[in-house]
């Protein structure tokens, strides 16, 4: 009966996305995509392993600039330039892993930090990036060498198809033995570890796993706004990923999409009010956090088990 | 390598800032045996047990289990080796079923834990075990109940399905009966006597009956040294002791 329902929300998803561009601006939606699926990476780590990383920035951010300058300076097909992106987000993931793993709760988040701003500061230096300007013009080229991506619609199928990979990819994950043995850890470390798991191999491959899958998140988003900045790998954007999780709904598989298309939608309607968006955005922040508890997925499939 | 004795601990010490919490523990648990380790609050029963499972290294002393020093290995080392513990406060985990916190366990020795492309269906061939081990414990059931929501005196019964699921040579039980109702303590008392025929259990307990009826050997901690170490019979009449467990009881 799970197993059903389970296959019902895929379906569900999978259709909507398909007629989504016929109603709403596709351009918005995929930003929401992309957005989402690095929400989604985060909650992997934040859901179902326990751990709150405030670095993730870095991951996509990099892997923003790193697939846009491969594409637009050495000519790479989009497909490459993405996977190349999501490499390094892998690779970075492993640094940043080997490095913070050790360490518990706010120490974490704190290594996790400090390591992201040392990407920052690189990327602010080296001319490659375009300084405040920017990594700009990236061509979004041709797929498989065939697909022409400049076409919105051919390229919102292509974002929708990254984003659904990497959607089931990540629910593969949490289903899996391996997640089991995730959960587990969240729940109780100690526990895990008398049980005789090294707990800090797998929180590194969940770790490694995440920040592959964030980079694949921003290099898909520079190739969507032919466009890398340092937005991207700003602190501010580890933090908006955190809150993107927290609202939609921490260790749920649906939560993070909802959540990166709510903070999405308010930053779009919201623009109009300058500076003013960061103060907004916090109120509604504090005030989801204070009404729903488990994000907005969270209470809503509370009420529909309850019923 | 000593067969008689499955671990042993020489001059075991643990300081924590200049405060000693085990000063210089000599320990020898016979294979096949129940060994209880009691003493008043705050003696060092589970400073010792922490040191013997790794979760906290030594000052100073050795610890060698099944002839081999484990003095200097990681906690999920000595776990694999078959030396596993419970904790003193129960230690399960919350917000997964009681049938997938006894799968989480087993699912180890089936070497699949790092598979995360794969289905968590490919562990259904451990699903009969899980119900077995469900029904040492009477917990059958509730297997797909949300741990959090069981009594505590099931999530106990349930952490002790969970620790025999990896099968360990040697079980550490940490006052496995507290906060238990009665009942419950009858149950237990049961259930290490049965699984104490295939291993060896070091356990720290408070109820003293119960320590009567199960162990072979009893070692009596206090100000994290040994006053006493003996059968019941020769530990209830040992004069400190009386005065230890007097003097802290009354
Ligand atoms: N991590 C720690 N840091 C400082 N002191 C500790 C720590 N763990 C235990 N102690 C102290 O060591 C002593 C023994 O504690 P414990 O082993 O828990 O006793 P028991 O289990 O016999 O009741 C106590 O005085 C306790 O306060
Ligand atoms: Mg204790």
């Amino acid at each position: 009966m799970t197993f059903d329902r389970t296959r019902l929300g895929f379906i569900a998803l999978v259709a909507a996305g398909l007629v989504a561009p016929y109603l709403i601006y596709p351009v918005f939606l995929m930003k929401g995509l992309c957005f989402a699926l690095f929400a989604c990476a985060f909650n992997l780590l934040l859901g179902y392993t326990g751990l709150l990383s405030f670095g993730h920035a870095a991951f996509f951010g990099s892997a923003a600039y790193l697939s846009g300058h491969v594409i637009k300076e050495l000519g790479v097909p989009p497909e490459v330039g993405i996977l190349i992106g999501t490499l390094l987000g892998l690779g970075l993931g492993l640094i940043f892993g080997s490095l913070a793993i050790r360490r518990q709760g706010i120490y974490f988040a704190m290594i996790t930090l400090a390591l992201a701003q040392m990407v920052f500061f690189l990327c602010l230096q080296i001319k490659e990036t375009g300084g405040e300007d920017g990594l700009q013009g990236i061509p979004r080229g041709r797929l498989f060498g065939a697909i022409d991506l400049s076409d919105t619609l051919t390229m919102y199928y292509f974002v929708l198809a990254v984003f659904l990979i990497g959607f089931f990819f990540i629910y593969r994950v949490v289903h899996s033995p391996f997640g089991q043995v995730l959960k587990a850890i969240r729940e109780n470390e100690p526990r895990a570890i008398s049980l005789g798991y090294d707990t800090d191999r797998f929180k590194l491959i969940a770790f490694v796993l995440s920040a592959g899958l964030s980079g694949l998140a921003g290099a898909t988003k520079a190739l969507v706004f032919q466009l890398a900045s340092l937005t991207d790998v700003h602190w501010q954007m580890s933090g908006e990923v955190v809150l993107m999780a927290l609202v939609g709904g921490v260790g749920t598989i649906y939560g993070p999409l909802a959540g990166a298309f709510i903070i999405v939608t308010m930053q779009n309607y919201l623009s109009g009010f300058g500076s003013w968006v960061t103060i907004i955005m916090g109120c509604v922040f504090v005030a989801c956090v204070l009404l729903f508890r488990k994000g907005v997925v969270g209470e809503l499939s509370g009420l529909l088990t309850r019923r | 390598m000593n067969m008689e004795y499955i671990l042993e601990t020489r001059g075991l010490v643990k300081e924590f800032k200049g405060f000693t919490a085990v000063a210089g523990v000599d320990l020898k648990v016979r294979r096949g045996s129940i060994h209880a380790l009691i003493g008043p609050n705050g003696a060092g029963k589970t400073t010792v047990f922490n040191l013997l499972t790794k979760f906290l290294e030594p000052t100073r002393g050795a610890i060698v289990y099944r002839g081999q020093d484990i003095t200097w290995r990681r906690p999920a080392q000595v776990a694999r080796m078959g030396l596993v513990r419970s904790f003193q406060i129960s230690a399960v985990f919350p917000h997964l079923s009681v049938r997938d916190n006894v799968r989480v366990a087993l699912q180890r020795a089936s070497g699949k834990s790092f598979h995360f492309w794969r289905s968590e269906r490919s562990l259904d061939g451990l699903n009969d075990r899980v119900m077995a081990l469900l029904d040492e414990v009477d917990l059958r059931s509730f297997a797909d109940v949300v741990t959090v929501e069981l009594p505590y005196g099931r999530k106990r019964a349930l952490e002790l399905a969970t620790t025999l699921a990896v099968d360990p040579e040697l079980l550490l039980l940490d006052e496995p009966t507290s906060g238990m109702g009665h009942e419950d303590v009858g149950r237990v008392t049961e259930l290490i006597r049965r699984v104490a025929q295939q291993r060896t259990v070091l356990m720290v307990e408070h109820n003293l009956s119960l320590v009567a009826n199960l162990s072979d050997r009893i070692t009596v901690l206090q100000h994290g040294s040994v006053l006493a170490e003996g059968s019941y019979a020769e530990i209830s009449s040992n004069p400190q002791v009386m005065e230890a467990y007097m003097g802290n009881a009354a």
